[in-house]
């Protein structure tokens, strides 16, 4: 019974990142039919961004102040990344739009190019960061199952960020001009919506969310330069699992294999889990090619 | 091919054929060991960079998987070489992880021409499954490439985590002989660069037939408008599977030639990075030719093994922005480059013209 909870539990948390990383790879995705492999590579860019954040606070500031440093990280870790995802629009995504295949060779380069030059910059081994006081320990659910306070956060920070997402995309203006370019992007631009300006947020904010999930990660270990890749196939299959285009799909596409993929390598061993979760995922696209939820349309292609 | 057709521009390139086959049956008596061993192993990259050039640039499906495709015939030859470097004894890692008898699957591999067959097989039959259960359900483009990613993650843990049947991290390697020869000796190494050259050249003339078959047709129709071949009456899918299954058959046949110029398999081989690696041969040579696939893997490894001796840093930052710069300004490849700077010199006859319009 503990063990069960605590398997569910770690399922959970694995499930809210892969669904903090995938957020942003759907949103692109969907939008902009834009596969950005480097989205691993903004995720590690959050994460040093902590990490930077975390030194400027141990040099500059008093010690009591240190374990506030983690909520300023969060915001300077989604801007950072906003940023940098700003400038891969305008100087490398904008010339690839409906070339999917090659904006994934493109920004597959600008991934290798990224980690070499964290690599350059922070050396080579992992870096570790401090996570604050307040977060250490865990809540005592009953006896044998304690739920560390870590993960709490992370599902907490998840659940903001998801409302924060779905308030800007179905109840702010810019959402629904991003809502109308997804759906029919010639008609958007008939109808004087700058789907340059659009296209360009949109990639910046998926490109943030990266950011957070970054600085959510370091929480859960060292960081190193290649820090993305260990998680960007999962959630490129999240957004594959979830379909395009509605935020539901994701979130179930997330819970969902990272519910399963726990349990499997519980029950079996690590290598064969992550077997067992592609099968599952393959027999799935059986059912359902496009994925949970599809954009219903008429367009045969 | 009639007389009649044989233009000058076609008989120079059968000419530069004839050259480059000669120049590489040639190649062992002006190259030291050292870089003939490098030549051969790129020769085996080229052969996969002409089966993945089948399914990328002809039928325009991006597998990121052709690693594991080459891990597996690699994998296969090297169990037998293990085997037989063994001497019928438990090989040394399987003694190490605490096995006390040969797993039934690595017993026939004792045998070579059953190791031969299943470093052909193996990968076809993979290839298969996947293209069965994705291509038939229309599972295309960014997915399929996706789903091929994955498929290269979950077969390096796998190999990695079962290290008692596959020797974990480190693979197989400590070869002795094959088929009796010594395997380090400059003569088999020759006899083995040989073999793969002419492999080069059967692959290739092999793609050639293939692409400009009949079968070859309908694949660039699949690549230009799926929908249009199957509203034609074409069943997309199972060209599809049949152009996955060759490539990846191909990706065998050189992962088997690599390991015995190499002498090593292991997961890292397979990984995704030289999976990735993989397309770039084939998108800087020019997907959709062959001979730019095949060059682009020699040249690129070329460039590799020269620049990462000396700058093994700069090696990364040079093949990112080398994506980077192919896809964006070169998206035919350096073939292409080649053929815009050629073809404005040539004068179009008025029948050429004609057929010119009446094609668009």
């Amino acid at each position: 019974m503990e063990i069960t909870i605590i398997q569910l539990f770690n399922g959970m948390s694995m499930g809210s990142i892969l669904l903090l990383i995938a957020l942003g790879l759907a949103i692109t995705f969907g939008l902009m039919n834009v596969i950005n492999m480097a989205h691993g590579e903004l995720i590690m860019i959050g994460a040093y961004a902590t990490y930077i954040t975390q030194n400027l606070f141990i040099d500059y500031m008093p010690a009591s102040m240190f374990n506030w440093y983690f909520i300023l990280s969060i915001p300077v870790s989604f801007l950072v990344a906003f940023v940098i995802g700003w400038i891969l629009e305008a100087g490398l995504i904008r010339f690839l739009y409906g070339r999917p295949l090659d904006s994934l060779l493109a920004t597959w380069g600008i991934a290798l190019m990224l980690q070499q030059l964290a690599r350059t910059i922070f050396g080579a081994p992992n870096v570790a960061v401090k996570s604050p006081t307040w977060l250490d320990g865990g809540y005592r659910l009953m006896d044998g199952v304690v739920l560390p306070y870590k993960r709490l956060f992370i599902i907490g920070l998840v659940i903001v960020t998801l409302v924060a997402m779905f308030l800007y995309i179905y109840r702010s203006h810019a959402g629904r001009r991003m809502r109308a370019v997804m759906q029919n992007r010639d008609m958007a631009a008939c109808l004087g919506i700058s789907t340059r300006r659009v296209d360009a947020m949109t990639f910046a904010i998926g490109s943030g969310v990266a950011g957070i999930a970054g600085c959510a990660l370091t929480l859960m270990g060292p960081i190193g330069p290649s820090l993305g890749t260990y998680y960007i196939v999962d959630a490129f299959m999240v957004v594959v699992l979830g379909g395009v285009g509605k935020l539901v799909g994701t979130i179930v596409g997330a819970l969902g294999i990272g519910i399963t993929g726990t349990l499997f390598e519980f029950w079996t061993n690590a290598s064969l889990g992550k077997v067992l979760v592609f099968l599952c995922i393959v027999a799935f696209l059986q059912w359902k090619p496009k994925g949970l939820v599809a954009m219903k349309t008429r367009s045969l292609d | 091919m009639p007389l009649r057709q044989l233009t000058p521009q076609k008989l120079y390139l059968l000419l530069a054929y004839a050259v480059a086959a000669t120049a590489l049956f040639c190649a062992p008596m002006m190259l030291s060991d050292f870089r003939l061993n490098l030549l051969a192993k790129f020769l085996a990259f080229a052969i996969v960079a002409l089966g993945l050039d089948l399914i990328w640039g002809y039928t325009g499906i991006l597998s990121l998987g052709h690693g594991v495709f080459f891990g597996l015939g690699a994998y296969a030859m090297g169990m037998y070489l293990k085997l037989e470097a063994s001497g019928g004894r438990l090989p040394d890692f399987m003694d190490w992880s605490g096995l006390s008898a040969l797993p039934w699957f690595w017993k026939p591999f004792a045998s070579f021409p059953f190791a031969l067959a299943m470093g052909i097989l193996i990968p076809a039959l993979l290839a298969l499954i996947l293209g069965f259960f994705t291509f038939r359900n229309r599972i295309r483009g960014v997915y399929f490439t996706i789903l091929t990613q994955a498929l290269v993650i979950i077969t390096v843990t796998l190999f990695i985590g079962q290290q008692k049947f596959t020797g974990g991290t480190n693979g197989l390697t400590g070869f002795t002989t094959i088929l009796g020869h010594s395997i380090g000796s400059p003569d088999t190494k020759r006899m083995l660069y040989w073999i793969t050259a002419a492999v080069l050249i059967a692959v290739f003339v092999l793609c050639r037939f293939l692409v400009k078959s009949r079968f070859g047709k309908v694949l660039r129709a699949i690549r230009d408008g799926e929908n249009r071949a199957r509203f034609i009456g074409y069943n997309p899918a199972v060209y599809q599977m049949i152009a996955f299954m060759i490539s990846a058959g191909l990706a065998g046949v050189a992962g088997m030639l690599f390991v015995l110029h190499v002498g090593i398999i292991s997961p890292s081989t397979m990984a995704i990075v030289p999976s990735i690696e993989m397309v770039l041969w084939v998108a800087i040579g020019g997907r959709g030719t062959l001979i730019g696939a095949a060059l682009g893997a020699i040249l690129l490894n070329y460039a590799k093994s020269a620049f990462s001796e000396s700058y093994p840093d700069a090696w990364l930052f040079f093949l990112g922005a080398l994506f980077v710069i192919v896809v964006v300004f070169l998206p035919k490849g350096a073939v292409g480059l080649f053929r815009k700077w050629k073809i404005p010199k040539r004068r179009r006859t008025e029948h050429e013209q004609q057929v010119g319009h009446s094609a668009v």
